[in-house]
């Protein structure tokens, strides 16, 4: 399965206007407010024959950040994965469900996952710069773009945006890989921002940082919420409770044979650690470490 | 070391750790030994095949000069010797095998590690392309003689015709030539550019693919504006051993190239080789004439020699370009 070539007519992912957040009573777990840029309807999701993920369902706010906690093996990050469609790069994956996105499918078959991931970015668990200088690495998806305006303005733009211009201003054309890790981290923040994609996926940012880096990392998230809708997976609780407005809880399934994981619970973080509905979140949240 | 440790610290009581023994400790520094030993030996062999090639070299190129090497006509009954057609044909030959090698190889570097087929076809293209360095050098040498000159000559013949204007196009393919060489010598060259390559794009670790997919590259803008930069390295290093073997290869050479001690720019011209013409000349050679070819080996090597050096550097400075200061 062959699916980075783009399809055959290339649809747009861009509706004229913000599509109109449809009606979805559907929810357990709801958020009832209206401003709504991705929606989740997951029915299940495949790698080859083993069920990854069942039954996930919620409305992602605009210009909050979204957390998704659970124990290892939940499917939290492939969830995540889903939003962007870098799960078709997994041989044997398969999506049964829908994502829309600004009220459009991103599963349709009509639909390129290279544009989806153009408009949805992605900072992963481990720093990924490339191996070229910091100017060429913020550079990449502009020129992807085809960016025609001031590409140095982007950078400063791109780089302030991630607070790392000023430690990388006087040395743009070196390499991304001399930086420290929580460096690195920050410049693949500005890389995935350049661009301005309007949601901003992150797998567990921090995991590979040090504390210092993680709470930088934290403060950055808190700022770039202004501008982007950021969904992020975290295995640390303090640190869905200290950055996100909204937290979805996924738990591990192994009543049908498989270990299938599932969305407990969706809410404000505050409901959600405070007055969580189901005993799985509660027993979660209560024998938490962070 | 470990005696003091001994002395100086209370084993507990339950404890299994021992220091090491004394055999343990000598059969260590005798393996260290040995190692040592061994990889200077293999230095030692350079330069002792070097300083033979050299001392049997020496009354030539007291003999010839310089004018050796500038010189184009391989003259035994005079004992007038040059070898400028032989090294400009050494490294047209290569340079053109290498050329070809490095676009197939680099191709199927590609094929095989970007999901284009399935697995246990990447795993047989590879073993087939590994096998085409198991094939004997004579017989590369004789399916050239008799599949490829045949195969590319009317094409290059209608070339020449209609073309003949460009100087690579300027004579006829008659038999042996340039072109028959070179492009059995990048089939030869093949399996150590793929090989390389294909492990060095293999290496590339997934988390830079994800990277550049995640910013919404294609498959081919991946391919080519990172994974391949990525690898440039390794890709590089096999160009230069693949060139290394190339400017070395004597028999398929010998039997395709033409022997002729003919400068042109042709693809279609009959040429020669370094390693050719000792191939040729050696078993019926004279005393004076043996010494003139060990004067063509020491420049033989000095090539592969400064090819390698010069790849070796080129390597290490873009090293530093990509790592970053230290």
């Amino acid at each position: 399965m062959d699916t980075h070539d783009h399809a055959p007519t290339p649809a747009t992912i861009k509706p004229a206007a913000p599509a109109p957040v449809p009606a979805n009573g559907a929810h357990a777990n709801g958020n009832g407010n209206g401003h709504s840029i991705v929606e989740v309807k997951l029915k299940a999701l495949y790698y080859g024959s083993f069920k990854a993920v069942r039954d996930t369902d919620l409305a992602i706010k605009r210009n909050a950040i979204t957390a998704f906690i659970g124990p290892s093996g939940c499917g939290k990050s492939t969830v995540l994965r889903s939003i962007n469609r870098m799960n078709d790069l997994v041989r044997g994956f398969r999506f049964d469900g829908h994502i829309h996105f600004r009220g459009r499918d991103i599963y349709d078959t009509k639909i390129d996952p290279v544009a989806v991931r153009r408009h949805i970015g992605m900072v992963f668990q481990q720093p990924n710069p490339f191996a070229m200088s910091i100017y060429r690495n913020v550079t990449f998806g502009l020129r992807l773009n085809g960016y025609k305006g001031n590409i140095q303005d982007k950078v400063e733009q791109a780089l302030r945006g991630s607070a790392l211009w000023d430690e990388v201003k006087e040395k743009l054309h070196q390499s991304g890989l001399a930086l420290s890790g929580g460096q690195q981290q920050r410049l693949c923040i500005a890389r995935a921002i350049a661009t301005e994609p309007e949601v901003l996926l992150m797998d567990e940012p921090c995991s590979a940082l040090d504390p210092v880096a993680t709470r930088k990392i934290e403060e950055l998230m808190l700022e770039l919420k202004k501008r982007f809708t950021i969904i992020t997976v975290t295995h640390n609780l303090q640190q869905a409770k200290r950055v996100a407005d909204m937290t979805g809880f996924l738990y591990v399934d192994t009543t049908q044979g498989a270990r299938t994981g599932y969305l407990v619970e969706y809410g404000p973080t505050e409901g959600i650690f405070n007055d969580p509905k189901e005993k799985h979140t509660k027993d979660y949240i209560q024998g938490a470490f962070s | 070391m470990s005696a003091t440790l001994a002395e100086h610290t209370e084993p507990a009581p339950l404890s299994i750790s021992r220091p090491p023994t004394n055999a343990e400790i000598v059969w260590d520094r005798f393996f260290r030994g040995a190692c040592f030993c061994f990889a200077w030996l293999t230095i030692l062999l350079v330069v002792l095949i070097i300083w033979e090639i050299g001392k049997h070299a020496f009354p030539a190129m007291q003999a010839q000069g310089l004018e050796f090497i500038t010189g184009d006509k391989w003259d035994a009954g005079n004992n007038k010797f040059g070898i400028l057609p032989e090294i400009l044909g050494t490294l047209y030959s290569s340079l053109l095998g290498v050329g070809i090698a490095t676009v197939l190889g680099v191709a199927v570097a590609i094929v095989l590690t970007q999901d284009f087929v399935p697995p246990i076809l990447e795993v047989f293209l590879k073993n087939v392309i590994e096998l085409l360095a198991a094939i004997p050098s004579v017989v590369y040498g004789l399916w050239g003689i008799f599949v490829v000159i045949p195969a590319i000559r009317p094409a290059a013949n209608w070339l020449h015709e209609h073309l003949g204007e460009i100087p690579l196009f300027g004579t006829r393919l008659s038999g042996p030539g340039m072109l028959p060489a070179a492009l059995v010598l990048a089939i030869m060259v093949l399996p150590t550019i793929t090989a390389i390559s294909r492990d060095s794009i293999a290496a590339v670790p997934p988390k830079i693919r994800e990277a550049a997919y995640g910013l919404g590259a294609t498959k081919w803008e991946t391919i080519l504006a990172v994974i391949l930069p990525t690898s440039s390295r390794g890709i590089f290093g096999s160009v230069i051993l693949g060139f290394g073997r190339a400017l070395g290869e004597t028999m398929a050479l010998a039997m395709l190239v033409g022997n002729a001690s003919n400068i042109s720019w042709s693809l279609f011209a009959p040429g020669n080789t370094l390693a050719a013409l000792l191939a040729n000349k050696f078993p019926e050679a004279s005393r004076v004439e043996i010494d003139a070819l060990m004067y063509a080996a020491l420049v033989l090597l000095t090539i592969t020699l400064a090819v390698n050096v010069l790849g070796t550097w080129i390597i290490m400075r873009t090293a530093v370009d990509t790592k970053g200061g230290r």
